[in-house]
């Protein structure tokens, strides 16, 4: 029951956050609302038992990239965006019919190959601790692991190079 | 919906509420012309995709679905690093963020 | 029911004493830079000033709500907001003593809110997310010297967070575990008969300098002197929060404070052994009561006997019979198992609470450009030497 109503309460604000980030004309409104999405995420992610994933959700995520996008924002000072084209009536008759015929497509998919009675329960999975996602990664997932620090060394002078350029 | 409330959230409400999710971004992403925007829409559909990694990973009682929604986390941290400083170059070049201003390939 | 009822009980316990420390330590601030600076300090309102804290809120919360016509007003409104939640929520994570019984009941809980696997984590989540509140005080001011305080700040706590991150690496590497209280009860081991193995006595007394580290970084995460450039009073006004006023204010500067208290909890969890005494010997558990009676029994001396001044008339033999009064609630046997754990606790806090004043009115402040190469070209080097030194030396002990 209180899965439920935390559950309907987290994922509804996703959701909202969700619609607010893509229909807010300004970019730190949008950025803003993303990182409401991204909390309330980490509170699914709780619920699910992944405590580690929902706290580098916080300080990865919302914590660390996110500020990053607020940082280029105001330091570009970018503005609200101009009003949009209006859409044309052939996009909204065919958009609008496409769009749903898709979730439908994609509710028959998830009812056809998850089973309804499959619960979820707060507590029902505790193997998300920092200890097993820790011997997972420096176990079984060893090499993935340090080929995406080289990944990330190579974006790091990448950023550096791209932002230092001078231009002219 | 049976008329008794069921004593936990059915695992396909999870993929549901991801699969709107990764719409919303996607429909940012084609919509939004501020190209931070359209990063950030990108950053939703990831953080959409972590969902169901994580609830199939609640599911099949197995650990690897959070490693891959590490490793998506760690991905878009690079990604984010290297794309906003494009994002720089791109306005200290044009001095506009709009993406339909962005066409021409030579400066 | 036993556990909700408990756990708000618990809370709304923390929530008062938490947020009335937080309205002295402003008050403890003022008196002792006014000490060091050789000057009296607050002294009008109650005796030694003591009721200013409450005036200052009384004038805090009737002021007028001020909102400059010229600010973004759902993110100004919001920006105080988010700062003072997450300032306040990371308290909760914080063990402050052992496992006790409540007298008369029967009923045993832990002294402190909650424990959790990823405990060491939420501290750092918070004040990840604390940094949009400063950022964003700073833009939707509309005000440029409020943008670029906002803007300092915000660099300043990212560059920071890392070098901290770090130096909290060190010690979890010795503890095996991110649980707070399971990270106290190892420190409650006793080594060489005597000495309780605080984390910065174990290892070589390597994760002193992680300590060493993680205070720096603590002090550039709060925006402290000598990090405070994000409020540089000769620079930019008041910083981020130059637009605000009354309530507004008074959340950041009660975030501010809280902060502060938080990371020094944090430190004294991870370094500072926790609740447990620095050595071990027969009677260790009687000195807390002793110290206060002590200081009890030299106030009231100094009030009736040897009276220096005039006005301590009545006020230091009433702190004298309060203070041995505390002195001898900790002798009582069912109280003593709880209020000795929290005297540790509490003392080894406000040591560090003490330290970061005294490093206020000591310590000029750094330059911006100063600030950031001493976090990556100092702080960052080190931590991270720190870390691999403490990974080999746990590898080859272990």
């Amino acid at each position: 029951m209180v899965d439920l109503l935390l559950f309907a309460f987290f994922g509804g604000l996703a959701v909202i956050c969700g619609i607010v980030m893509i229909t807010q004309k300004h970019p730190i409104a949008s950025a803003l609302s993303l990182v409401g999405a991204m909390g309330s995420l980490a509170v699914l992610y709780l619920l699910l038992g992944a405590e580690f994933i929902a706290a580098a959700q916080l300080i990865v995520y919302a914590g660390a990239i996110m500020v990053l996008f607020l940082f280029v924002i105001m330091l570009l000072n970018a503005g609200a965006e101009p009003k949009p084209m209006r859409p044309s009536w052939i996009a909204v008759a065919v958009g609008i019919p496409a769009v749903l015929v898709m979730f439908a497509m994609l509710a028959r998919l998830i009812a056809s190959t998850v089973p309804m009675d499959s619960l979820v329960r707060f507590g029902g999975f505790t193997g998300g601790s920092a200890k097993d996602v820790g011997n997972a990664i420096f176990r079984q997932y060893l090499l993935p692991f340090e080929v995406i620090s080289v990944l990330v060394l190579i974006a790091i002078l990448g950023a550096v190079v791209l932002a230092r350029k001078e231009m002219d | 919906m049976p008329p008794s409330l069921p004593n936990g959230v059915p695992l396909a409400a999870y993929l549901g509420l991801s699969a709107i999710l990764f719409a919303l971004g996607a429909a940012g992403f084609l919509i939004r012309k501020n190209l931070i925007t359209v990063f950030m829409c990108i950053e939703l559909m990831l953080n959409a995709v972590n969902l169901s990694f994580v609830a199939f990973s609640y599911h099949l009682k197995q650990v690897d679905g959070h490693l891959f929604s590490f490793f998506v986390m760690v991905v878009a941290a690079a990604e984010a690093a290297v794309g906003l400083a494009i994002i720089l170059t791109v306005f200290k070049n044009r001095s506009t963020l709009l993406v339909d201003e962005v066409d021409s390939l030579k400066l | 029911m036993d556990f909700i009822v408990l756990s708000l009980l618990k809370t709304g316990l923390v929530a008062f004493v938490f947020l009335t420390a937080l309205a002295y330590l402003q008050w403890i601030e003022r008196k002792v830079i006014a000490h060091v600076q050789v000057r009296v300090g607050p002294n009008r309102v109650g005796p030694h000033g003591l009721l200013q804290p409450l005036t200052d809120t009384i004038k805090l919360l009737t002021k007028e709500d001020l909102i400059p016509s010229h600010v973004n007003k759902f993110f100004y409104l919001l920006a105080p907001i988010i700062g003072v939640s997450m300032a306040l929520i990371s308290i909760s994570v914080i063990p402050f003593g052992p496992e006790i019984e409540i007298p008369f009941t029967g009923i045993k809980t832990y002294l402190g809110l909650t424990d959790l696997n990823i405990g060491v984590l939420v501290p750092l989540a918070c004040s990840g997310i604390g940094v949009y509140a400063v950022a964003l005080a700073g833009w939707s001011s509309n005000n440029k010297y409020a943008l670029l305080g906002g803007l300092r700040a915000s660099a300043q706590m990212i560059s920071y967070e890392l070098p901290m991150a770090l130096s909290i690496a060190a010690p979890l590497l010795m503890y095996n575990t991110l649980d707070m209280r399971k990270i106290v009860e190892q420190q409650g081991a006793i080594k060489f008969g005597f000495v309780y193995s605080w984390g910065i006595f174990s290892y070589l007394g390597l994760p002193f300098v992680a300590f060493i580290l993680f205070l720096i970084c603590a002090f550039a995460e709060t925006n402290r002197i000598p990090f405070d450039l994000p409020e540089a009073e000769n620079e930019l006004v008041a910083g981020f929060h130059t637009e605000y006023s009354s309530m507004k204010f008074a959340s950041f500067f009660m975030a501010e404070y809280a902060n502060m208290t938080t990371i020094c909890c944090l430190a004294t969890v991870l370094f500072l052994g926790g609740w447990y005494p620095p050595v071990e010997f027969p009677g260790v558990n009687y000195i807390p009561g002793l110290v206060f009676v002590f200081s009890g029994l030299m106030m009231l001396y100094h009030g009736t006997v040897n009276l220096v001044r005039a006005r301590d008339k009545y006020t230091l033999p009433a702190f004298g019979i309060i203070f041995c009064g505390i002195g001898l609630a900790h002798f009582v046997p069912f109280l003593m198992p709880i209020l000795v754990p929290l005297f540790w606790f509490l003392s080894k806090v406000l040591f560090l609470l003490f330290l970061y004043i005294w490093v206020r009115a000591t310590l000029p402040r750094f330059r911006y450009d100063q600030l950031m190469h001493f976090a990556w070209g100092w702080m960052f080097p080190v931590s991270i030497g720190v870390l691999f030194a403490t990974a080999l030396l746990v590898a080859v002990w272990k």
